[in-house]
């Protein structure tokens, strides 16, 4: 199976590049691996890139938020980049955009 | 909303399962060629779909499995309907379930946002539901026309 995640660690930031559609079936997955990743290196920052992410339903939401809860248990955050005008839109909708920063570019 | 003549239907079941959220979206995508959606239509609609599917699949059939039943529905003047239904466990209260952010099932990370998405990317939604019988989404969206004078698509 190919990859849905590649990471990406520099100093205390650990990008994850979000590769296909993102949904209920393939959030389960990116969530564990991603979580893994987390416990595994401690960064301060940890990036999400949709660059690679054709379509986001409410579950990237869930994904997103749960992240966020992740990151901030051990003093770091979490940033958006990346996104399409669509996924931005869904983003939008779900008001986590007060809490939760976006990068232009990494 | 006035109903005109079905021009072409579509049913399918599928096992509910979550690999099949993708493969409802692919169906749909499938349907709406012929109408020709714009991209953005097009888009709204698979998001919806893909949120009535995944809410039949966690919340209808939460312990065991079943069939989701997906009735699409193109109509003479670009109303496109889609119904998405499950004979899983229903809704005790639908007003609380469509509350955004409310959710059954935080420690699977759901947002709560199912219900408020369909109704952002629809003109309009229905929710029909019955304790331990099941529950029926319908999603209508109409489709703009390229014929439309000083429409722009």
């Amino acid at each position: 199976m190919h990859d849905s995640v590649r990471f990406e660690k520099e100093n205390n930031r650990l990008t994850a590049f979000l590769c296909g559609e993102l949904d209920h079936h393939t959030a389960g997955m990116l969530r564990l691996q991603i979580d893994h990743m987390i416990s595994l290196q401690r960064p301060k920052e940890l990036i999400l890139d949709f660059s690679a992410v054709p379509f986001m339903d409410s579950s990237g939401i869930g994904l997103i938020l749960g992240r966020h809860r992740k990151m901030t248990e051990i003093g770091g955050s979490v940033f958006l980049q990346q996104m399409s005008p669509r996924i931005a839109q869904m983003v939008a909708l779900s008001g986590i955009e007060k809490t939760i920063g976006q990068k232009e570019e990494s | 909303m006035a109903k005109t003549k079905p021009i072409n239907r579509m049913r399918c079941s599928l096992p509910a399962i979550s690999i099949n959220e993708q493969t409802a979206r692919l169906l749909l995508s499938a349907f709406l060629m012929q109408a020709d959606p714009t991209a953005e239509e097009l888009a709204d609609l698979k998001t919806a779909v893909s949120e009535a599917v995944t809410n039949a699949i966690v919340h209808g059939y939460p312990d065991s499995g079943g069939q989701i039943f997906i009735t699409a529905t193109l109509y003479e003047d670009r109303l496109f309907r889609v119904q998405i239904r499950d004979t899983g466990c229903g809704i005790e209260d639908i007003p609380l379930a469509m509350t955004p952010l409310y959710t059954t099932s935080p420690e699977e990370e759901r947002a709560g946002l199912g219900f408020a998405v369909m109704e952002a990317f629809c003109d309009r939604i229905r929710v029909s539901s019955r304790t331990g019988k099941g529950t029926t989404v319908t999603l209508e969206k109409r489709l703009t026309s390229k014929q439309e004078p000083g429409k722009t698509r």
